[in-house]
């Protein structure tokens, strides 16, 4: 352990120094703080700040941080909860992430997270820091990282600046992901021009962890040291401190930092096994991992929730450049650290721990009982404020909210005036589905993802829900699917946010698992448009009604505001991933059947819903009207069967409709294995009163596509009836045909669908 | 018998090592890159992964490490020594084996369930296989093109120290579709796919049915039966 060298400065902004000098005029605003909210850092303090204290407050009170703009309507998610959605969650909202109990003595842990503008800027580094950031959100409740997800949204396909974006975020994920010898196990990707110049890309993290290995952010313990540890601290992702130090005090400094943080895979896997190696050796008390706002976040976080104070001493931070200012310290997001508490006896222990791991670790305080952080440099005290006021009293907003005038207009232009076709020209139609940017088989994408390490992936890409297994003794395993519909928002933000919620709840179904919990990285525009506001907290809204019916809780997520492309916000994106169990892998459902000659039954009922579909915008680049209803008590009962089913061994194969419809979910289910089917929509629009065009593309929710053998059909049926959902049996597959037939409309062989299929990604990007 | 798995700072595969070697019916050991010590096992593997995070070269530091001392040692004196991916990397840094691998001739990485034909059976780790035999393996790389110098080529193909080759399409766009090598005595084998992924029906290659693979299991039941016989 070796301190930085820091250079001695007559101009060191002092607690003492700030005390004397009230007048003196600090860049607040181009830190980001409203005139209002320097106003109030000054009367929390009795004193105007220091710039290191400016420094902190203006990194944690931003949006990023201090969600000030969503905070009063996340709060519904504490409110609207049941006993029910208590039963598994171990952790809550607050912490790093959310923890369930999947029972046998395990639990998971699992959070989606935004990385989106720095992805626009910097591509591959942008989303590689995403992966990173969200894997120590895992390490740090005490779990193993085990799988990854990514849900992507780039601009236009066909926009000469897309492919910069997704050869870059794609990269980053592939080289972060698969360095870090995690299994990417699925996501989704989409093309929309309203994401042209703000790609979304939400990160998704799974850990497992025995229910004693549970760790918390808390700093509790006085005399309990503070130790950071992993890479050293650098100048990067600290766009906002430059300006504090170029503007205020300190002419000589190093004057442009990168704002892009730059990730280091190799150190973050070195990490995670040091950590792991920590925790069973019962030597960490409290952890943080350090993401945005670094060393200000990890301390003043870890001292608020602790109900304690801290003492630091900034000299000990090792430094990679040891020119950085103190502001620049605390505001530093260089990646791949961690803040650990530790007791003053077990510290040898963990330093020997490090040390074996070449994990750099330097002590740099420790927890106090006054309810104060304290933070000194070179023996001067440069922070000392209430850390409460730094990291959970910040400012809150109740922003206006306005429905837009749009809205209405919007929801009336409805799909059902399009021009619909009949007969062939509808097989034309699917084949133009199938090669359309948003349903098109994204292999290019994921065949760079490493998905068998670890050796436990059940299922993943392109089956609904990734899969894998927790206990190699009893087959124990979880399921997560994340899903949204950024159409279906913009014409309902409130039913969209529930449809995405469903959507995500019944891909973790059909793979035969249990729903158990929801994680969501709510994307949207800029919060001070009140129709974006109106947005956010219909859909927040929306989405904590649905978890209610559904009977999970939201364990965590983040928010995602000022996406927008010039003035043009994004749809509102709230994706969501939902968690399930499920009691043995070996019961997994892919999403294609691999035998000849089963049955192929319909679950639930087709209305004409055709408004926001895959086939309105594909087809006939319409986006207008109703988004499908939501029935989450049908999604509830499709949910229940499709576990009995599972675990039955009822059927063989089960695949969602959504996107596209039943079109779809038939060329994907035969496009899976390679294998066709003979289908015949007359039952659908008999019984439903549906045209064949709503038969075969509309997205009713609630249904399910399931293949099941011959010998288990009667009793297949009995349990759909017996749970009441809707059943036909509408096809038959044929695996040596290598073709769709789609009786009196239709044929379409599958080496035509899988060469549309593959035609928009793969053949643009490769 | 006690099968060795060496872990690297940067190590991803050692854990799936460690399980193959068990359901082959050996004692999977772990061995950590910082000692010279090989704890008395019969046999060593390297997994794969991104060793000190392939900085410099893949391989090349993880090649120095103090371990590598006596695994050089061990394989000299006919120990079976399995390389796979960043192992197979490390064993042509160390010199157990011909060439070297570099950037996949696409430049971006890539993973896919490999058909591999078995060239040669006379080895410690393909000795249950059937020349000619063609075998799925899973293959995910981004530094898997095998390259050597013409003279070192002419070398490997008239000594016959290919062991397995790509079938289909090239997915490095190594030299003579090379996937994996052997030293001239059969006991020291390394190969890019990842055959630690094919040893347990569910999660491995689709094959004829969906994860299904398991020819990665005969790779590590080939050194069991050399070195009980």
């Amino acid at each position: 352990m070796t301190a930085s060298t820091q250079r001695p400065s007559a101009l060191r902004d002092t607690v003492d120094r700030a005390a004397a000098t009230p007048e003196r005029e600090q860049p607040f605003a181009a830190l980001g703080l409203k005139p209002d909210e320097y106003a109030r850092i000054r009367d929390i303090l009795g004193r105007r700040p220091t710039s290191a204290e400016l420094a902190m407050y203006s990194v944690m009170w931003s949006e990023h941080c201090s969600y000030k703009s969503s905070k009063t309507h996340l709060r519904t998610f504490g409110q609207k909860v049941t006993p029910e959605m208590g039963e598994r969650l171990m952790v809550g909202m607050g912490q790093n992430a959310g923890v369930i109990d999947v029972g046998e003595g395990w639990a998971v842990t699992f959070k989606i997270e935004s990385h989106n503008h720095p992805s626009f800027v910097e591509p591959f580094q942008g989303a590689a820091t995403g992966v990173g950031g969200i894997v120590r959100d895992i390490i740090s409740m005490g779990a193993r990282p085990v799988a990854v997800m990514d849900a992507l949204r780039f601009g236009a396909i066909d926009h000469p600046d897309t492919a910069r974006v997704v050869h870059g975020v794609v990269g980053g994920i592939s080289f972060y992901g698969n360095c870090l010898g995690l299994p990417n196990i699925g996501g989704e990707t989409v093309f929309d021009a309203v994401y042209q110049g703000n790609p979304l890309v939400n990160a998704l993290a799974v850990g497992v962890l025995r229910h004693e290995d549970l760790h918390l952010a808390n700093a509790t313990g006085v005399g309990n040291k503070v130790v950071l540890f992993g890479a050293r601290t650098g100048g990067d992702g600290i766009g906002g401190a430059s300006i504090l130090a170029s503007e205020s005090f300190d002419d000589e400094g190093p004057a442009k930092r990168p704002a892009v943080q730059v990730g280091d895979p190799f150190a973050e896997k070195v990490l995670i096994e040091c950590c792991l190696e920590l925790y069973a050796a019962h030597v960490v008390e409290g952890i943080q991992d350090l993401g945005a706002a670094g060393i200000s976040c990890a301390t003043s976080e870890l001292a608020a929730n602790g109900d304690s104070g801290m003492r630091v001493e900034l000299d000990h931070v090792l430094l990679r450049d040891p020119t950085l200012t103190a502001e620049e310290i605390l505001m530093s997001e260089s990646q791949e650290r961690m803040m650990a508490i530790v007791a003053p006896e077990k510290l040898d222990e963990f330093l020997a721990i490090t040390g074996k791991w070449d994990v750099e670790t330097s002590v740099l305080g420790e927890v106090t009982g006054d309810g104060r952080l304290v933070i000194t440099h070179s023996g001067d005290v440069i922070v000392d404020v209430d850390p409460k006021t730094v990291a959970i009293d910040s400012p809150v907003y109740d922003r206006p909210m306005a429905r837009p005038e749009w809205q209405d207009a919007l929801q009336a232009d409805t799909a059902r005036n399009l021009p619909r076709a009949t007969g062939a020209a509808l097989g034309d139609q699917l084949l133009a589905l199938a090669g359309s940017a948003n349903l098109a088989d994204a292999s290019w994408i994921t065949d760079q993802y490493d998905d068998y390490v670890l050796g436990n992936t059940a299922l993943s890409t392109p089956d609904d829900a990734g899969m894998v297994r927790i206990d190699e003794e009893s087959g124990l395993g979880f399921s997560v699917a994340v899903d949204a519909n950024g159409r279906y928002c913009q014409l309902d933000p409130r039913e969209g946010a529930k449809l995405a919620l469903a959507e995500a709840y019944r891909n973790v179904a059909v793979s035969g698992a249990t729903p158990v919990g929801v994680s969501d990285c709510l994307n949207f525009g800029n919060p001070e448009i009140p129709a974006v506001m109106w947005q956010f907290a219909e859909a927040v809204d929306g989405l904590a009604d649905g978890c209610v019916e559904l009977g999970i809780p939201v364990t965590g997520g983040n928010v995602s505001f000022y996406n927008q492309t010039g003035e043009t916000q994004i749809h509102p994106t709230p994706v969501v991933g939902v968690l399930g169990i499920i009691d043995d892998v070996d019961r997994r459902l892919p999403s294609g059947w691999q035998d000849d000659g089963q049955a192929l039954f319909l679950l639930g009922t087709t209305r004409d819903e055709l408004d926001g579909s895959a086939w309105a915008g594909a087809i006939h680049d319409h986006l207008g009207g109703m988004p499908p209803k939501v029935d989450l008590a049908a999604e509830k009962a499709l949910a229940g069967l499709m576990h009995g089913v599972a675990f039955e061994g009822l059927a063989t194969a089960a695949h969602d409709l959504s996107e596209g419809g039943l079109g779809m979910a038939v060329a994907e289910g035969a496009l899976r294995f390679g294998n066709g089917a003979r289908i015949w929509l007359s039952g659908i629009t008999e019984r439903d009163g549906v045209d064949d065009t709503a038969a075969l593309f509309s997205e009713s929710g609630a249904r399910a596509l399931v293949a099941v053998a011959r010998e288990d059909e009667v009793k297949f049926t009995g349990m759909c009836e017996a749970r009441g959902v809707p059943v036909l049996r509408i096809g038959v597959t044929d695996a040596t045909s290598g073709e769709i037939e789609i009786q009196d409309v239709a044929t379409l062989s599958l080496a035509d669908l899988r060469t549309a299929n593959r035609a928009p990604i793969r053949s643009r990007f490769a | 018998m006690r099968v060795g798995v060496i872990t690297f700072p940067g190590t991803l595969d050692d854990r799936d090592a460690q399980r193959a070697v068990r359901l082959a019916g050996h004692e999977a050991v772990a061995l950590w890159h910082g000692e010279h010590d090989l704890h008395g096992v019969d046999a060593l593997v390297l997994p794969g992964g991104f060793s000190y995070g392939d900085y410099l070269r893949c391989g090349a530091i993880a090649a120095r490490s103090p371990i590598m001392t006596e695994v050089v040692e061990a394989a000299e004196r006919g120990m079976p020594v399995l390389g796979i991916c960043n192992g197979f990397q490390m064993l042509t840094e160390a010199r157990l084996l011909p060439g070297g691998l570099v950037r996949n001739q696409t430049g971006v990485f890539v993973r896919r369930d490999q058909v591999l034909r078995v060239e040669r059976t006379s080895t410690d780790w393909t000795n249950r296989f059937d020349e000619g035999q063609e075998i799925v393996i899973p293959l995910k790389n981004g530094e898997g093109r095998f390259v050597a110098t013409p003279e070192e080529i002419a070398r490997i193909e008239d000594e016959g120290l290919v062991v397995f080759r790509y079938v289909g399409d090239d997915p490095n766009g190594s030299v003579d579709a090379i996937a994996g090598l052997a030293n001239a005595a059969g006991n020291v084998v390394g190969l890019m796919p990842h055959p630690e992924h094919a040893v347990e029906l569910g999660f491995g290659p689709t094959t004829t049915r969906m994860k299904s693979g398991l020819d990665g299991l005969d790779i590590f039941k080939s050194a069991l039966e050399r070195i009980a016989a």
